[in-house]
């Protein structure tokens, strides 16, 4: 397969993204009913995806990545904050049309194949459902070529045979290729995947990534790839957003975030990666200490206590996303455009 | 174009329904327990759809010769004694199992009742689990405040002692026949299999398949039925057998205690009920009370078995295993 | 030359049960030197756990040892019973799990654990007690007001290191490690891994490092083996491993790791699935997937043979049997 690093081939975007999100917000309420604890999951969190666009968030537990998955498909409802789709604002979509109207434009891939479908189906039942929830003009013949050509489509053949499965006899990769499957019955635009990879083999995750590179390029489907392994985003995304204890904290073109991180966090990210083709030194001292459990924080940098370069200022005021170079933000007060930090040593 | 998984090497399955009812049947016949227990309750369902192949008598009619009741009565009186000719004991072959009081058949009114207590315990079974998945689903799926509000009405049912409540209802409605009976025995006995499948949802309720589903759009009653419930048929045929259990003692019961017997409808509980109050075990026809008794432990030993047997197929490590043995490694 | 710490010949594990047969770990020889760092890699379903607790005589039924010996301190541990396991076990070798939550009692304090562990092996003095649990929680740098704490009560990284510490309370000469980091995220899991190392370095203890993530163990382990459908495929030094890796299966391995430094390449994975151990196929069991694979493969089962200082399982190094197929 030929290097598909040539993204200047793909058609420039469409002026309008196809999904923006402003100031996305979720607190969720913490302790018993009187308590008034507030875990801060999302804040402020700004997105925007256009066609053709792969587009990768990164983080670790207690990022926030999930719930922002989640508010996206719309299974939880922001605290504050505006999402929308093709501009039409998500949170004036009451009746059970529009619902549908926005569960067919983005629809999900879930990251656990052994209990992400359904064990007492045939494997085509959720596609099947898809259909018939999404596309009304497909009669029962339509619905069942359209299947097949679906399963085909994501690499699952001969599709007949396929079809016929149930969840057991599938491998995990297999069953997240139906996952995809499912999720193009739709006709969508963007497909939300929350960690499709996590849960596969090593050996395996290479095809479903080269599938959502396929599907981006033949297809023209956005995706919006949410992954605590910054090395598969390097692979498939165009851009990448960096998240940490629930801000976003460093944001811009795949490359250009990789070969000069400014955020300490994505320094500390891309240093622990571990190379096998390469030696790199992985210093402990940033490492020591685990993402917080933001509850009801002051202001200020939520990464201060594990950064190196931490100073007076950033226990103070909450840093605010900075363009660092074109196309590339970062929220730290100490980083600055003109030098690229320095990676751990 | 995406690499291409090769498939696993396993023979396709044949239609979803026909592999299952080939598993259920395999299983079955493998398991004594299983086998026992379905002829057991083939055999009283064979005696319910065809009583004229057992008796041609009738249930409700005395079936003894007028002759032979006068003759009963000349020989009382010309012995002095009072005369009593009802509940003739058994005798070959026109009345196996002798007379009731009123000089009924005993085998036949035993084949009659067999049909009513069949269906009656089968409904009222069948009712119980319906609720019970309803209620307990809807809870484990509804979370919050639904699942605080059925999970308390669950709790009032379970706490209410259900004997007494089903004497005083009894009583009440004593003139509502089988379908007061039916009504009473279902509500004081759906809230304990609604507990467990509560249980056994929230446990499916984390499943991503859910939230797939929900993402895709489907509606609350579209998951909580097409979705959950499929994955939990093994508890709910296991509810539905252990009620059964349950419901054909407790009938028994509360009819011999007396509550529940109207007018027409025969069941093996009056015909117990009937039997000790003609004084049967003490002085008349003994097979006129324990006909019905052991009809009711024969109907209860078959879903008991069943019971035990579904338990064992449906969870592999209940079985017993027949591991070979291997040599012992080498030292 | 010293002898080896551990040696494993011929190890066979197998699960039987009335509905499967199959053999998890097939013929399985492995040598540890003291001191030695070895990794056992290997994807879902190879049989690596299995074989770690085969070691660790930690299997329960219905798998068993079938086959093979496991030399340990001049002893089989396949013949040993259970109570001379229990003298060797935490004194001489030590195995930490895969999450810290199944292995630690969620409702003892770590100080009442470290303690039943040591009363369990005859120390009583509660002031040795002490001491002994503060110098090893302040080995893997936790301080020692946790001695109080219960597992919920720590972070995931600190649980997994709590588990190292009760490890290494007797100090003993090899610790079994069951993809202790697989909990943790990517920059925990990196700070674990260079403290299992610190530690190794200055205690002096061998490790056997069980894990499907191979770049993972890379700066780390001495050696590696990679395991497939419970064999062993190649046995090299990580260095030469990596460099240059001589199975076809380790080199697909390699290669499906997206890179996050230097030129992007395009991944092809290893299409295909592990076979069904109930029915391994006949000849080489990776032949099924091998783009390498050539007539004899499918037939004839190559032998885990040396070519250098590596041992390979392939037959693009060795020759035919010589013996009929």
């Amino acid at each position: 397969m030929a290097e598909s690093g040539a993204r200047a081939d793909t058609p420039a975007p469409a002026d309008e993204p196809l999904l923006q999100t402003v100031d996305l917000t979720k607190h969720f309420h913490l302790g018993g009913l009187l308590s008034k604890q507030l875990l801060h999951a999302v804040d402020g969190v700004n997105i925007t995806i256009r066609e053709r666009e792969i587009l990768a968030l990164v983080g670790e537990s207690g990022s926030g990545k999930s719930t922002v998955a989640r508010l996206l498909a719309m299974v939880y409802r922001p605290t504050s904050g505006q999402i929308t789709f093709r501009g039409r604002s998500v949170h004036d979509l009451r009746s059970r049309k529009d619902l549908l109207w926005y569960r067919r434009q983005v629809p999900m891939v879930f990251q656990d194949p052994y209990s992400s479908i359904n064990p007492v189906f045939r494997v085509s039942h959720g596609v099947m459902r898809n259909l018939q929830l999404h596309r009304p003009e497909l009669d029962r013949v339509g619905r069942d070529a359209e299947v097949e050509r679906l399963f085909e489509a994501v690499g699952l053949t001969p599709a007949r045979e396929m079809l016929d499965k149930f969840p057991y006899e599938m491998s995990g990769g297999q069953r997240q290729r139906v996952g995809f499957a499912a999720a193009l019955a739709v006709q969508p635009r963007l497909i939300l995947a929350d960690e499709p990879v996590s849960m596969l083999d090593v050996s395996i995750r290479a095809g479903i990534l080269n599938l959502m590179i396929d599907l981006r390029d033949r297809l023209g489907v956005s995706m919006f790839y949410i992954t605590h392994d910054i090395a598969s985003a390097r692979y498939v995304a165009d851009r990448i957003m960096v998240m940490y204890a629930g801000h976003v904290v460093e944001t811009g073109p795949v490359e250009d975030v990789l070969a000069g991180p400014r955020h300490p966090y994505t320094q500390l990210l891309l240093a622990a990666v571990p190379d096998p083709r390469q030696k790199t030194s992985f210093s402990t001292s940033a490492a020591i200490g685990e993402p917080p459990k933001v509850v009801d924080p002051a202001p200020g940098c939520r990464f201060r206590l594990r950064c190196p370069l931490a100073v007076e200022v950033c226990a103070r005021e909450t840093p605010l996303l900075r363009p660092m170079a074109p196309a590339h933000q970062a929220a730290c007060h100490v980083a600055s455009p003109n030098t690229a930090l320095a990676s751990e040593g | 174009m995406a690499a291409i998984d090769t498939t696993l090497t396993r023979k396709p399955p044949s239609s979803s329904s026909h592999q299952a009812v080939a598993r259920v049947s395999k299983a079955i016949l493998r398991n004594r327990k299983a086998t026992l227990g379905l002829v057991m309750f083939l055999i009283l369902l064979f005696v319910a759809l065809f009583p004229d192949l057992i008796t041609s008598k009738p249930w409700n009619e005395s079936v003894v010769p007028p002759a032979v009741i006068a003759q009963c009565q000349q020989d009382a009186v010309a012995a002095g004694k009072v005369p009593n000719c009802s509940q003739f004991p058994p005798t070959w072959p026109d009345y196996p199992l002798g007379t009731t009081q009123l000089n009924y058949d005993v085998l036949s009114q035993l084949v009659h009742a067999t049909g009513v207590t069949l269906f009656t315990t089968l409904l009222i079974s069948l009712l119980v689990t319906a609720i019970s998945v309803v209620v307990g689903v809807t809870a484990a799926y509804a979370g919050g405040r639904g699942d605080l509000g059925l999970s308390f009405t669950t709790d009032v049912f379970l706490v209410i002692p259900a004997l007494p409540l089903l004497i005083v209802l009894s009583t009440y409605l004593a003139s509502g026949g089988i379908a007061a009976i039916v009504f009473v025995m279902t509500i004081t006995s759906w809230a304990f299999g609604a507990r467990q499948l509560r249980a056994q949802g929230m446990s499916i309720r984390s499943k991503e398949f859910l939230e797939a589903a929900r993402v895709r759009g489907e509606r609350s009653w579209y998951v909580i039925f097409a979705e959950i419930l499929p994955n939990m048929l093994p508890l709910i045929v296991a509810a539905f057998l252990g009620t059964s259990v349950y419901v054909v003692a407790t009938m028994a019961g509360l009819q011999f205690l007396g509550f529940g017997n109207v007018g027409d409808t025969l069941t093996w509980g009056t015909m117990i009920y009937q039997s000790q109050q003609s004084m049967a075990l003490e002085s008349g026809n003994i097979w006129w009370l324990l006909s019905p008794i052991i009809a009711v432990a024969f109907l209860g030993t078959s879903f008991a078995l069943l019971n035990y047997a579904f338990d064992e197929i449906a969870n592999p490590a209940l079985r017993k295993s027949n591991r070979r043995r291997r040599a012992q490694p080498a030292a | 030359m010293p002898s080896p710490l551990l040696e494993v010949r011929g190890l066979c594990v197998d699960y039987v049960t009335e509905t499967m047969d199959v053999r998890a770990v097939d013929h399985v020889d492995l040598s540890l030197e003291p001191g030695e760092f070895l990794a056992i890699v290997g994807e879902s379903g190879c049989g690596k756990s299995t074989l770690l607790f085969a070691i660790a005589r930690l299997l329960s039924p219905p798998a068993e040892i079938s086959a093979g010996s496991v030399m340990f301190a001049g002893r089989n541990l396949v013949a040993l019973d259970e109570e001379e396991l229990r003298a060797l076990r935490w004194s001489d070798y030590s195995v930490v799990m895969q999450s810290a939550m199944n292995a630690l009692n969620p409702t003892l304090s770590l100080a009442a654990q470290f303690r039943d562990t040591m009363e369990a092996h005859g120390t009583v003095s509660s002031a040795e007690i002490r001491a002994r649990s503060i110098e090893v929680l302040r080995l893997v740098g936790i301080d020692e007001l946790h001695l109080a704490s219960y597992p919920h009560q720590l972070s995931g990284g600190m649980r997994q290191r709590a588990m190292i510490a009760m490890a290494l309370l007797f100090t003993p000469d090899l610790v079994i490690m069951d993809e202790p980091t697989s909990a943790l995220d990517v920059v925990g899991q990196r700070s674990l891994m260079t403290q299992i190392k610190e530690l190794q370095q200055r205690l002096g203890f061998a490790v056997i490092f069980v894990t499907h993530d191979m770049s993972l163990v890379s700066h780390y382990s001495d050696r590696l083996a990679v395991m497939y459908a419970g064999q062993l495929v190649e046995v090299a030094s990580t260095e030469s491993l990596f460099a240059e890796p001589l199975h076809p299966y380790s080199r697909g391995l390699l290669d499906a790791f997206p890179s996050i430094r230097g030129p992007r390449r395009a991944l092809t994975g290893i299409p295909g699935s592990p076979p069904d151990l109930g029915h391994p196929p006949p000849g080489c069991r990776f032949q099924p997937r091998c783009p390498m694979a050539m007539e004899v493969c499918a037939t004839a089962s190559p032998d885990l043979a040396p070519v250098g200082q590596s041992l390979v399982q392939c037959f693009l190094y060795q020759t035919e049997p010589a013996r009929a197929v």
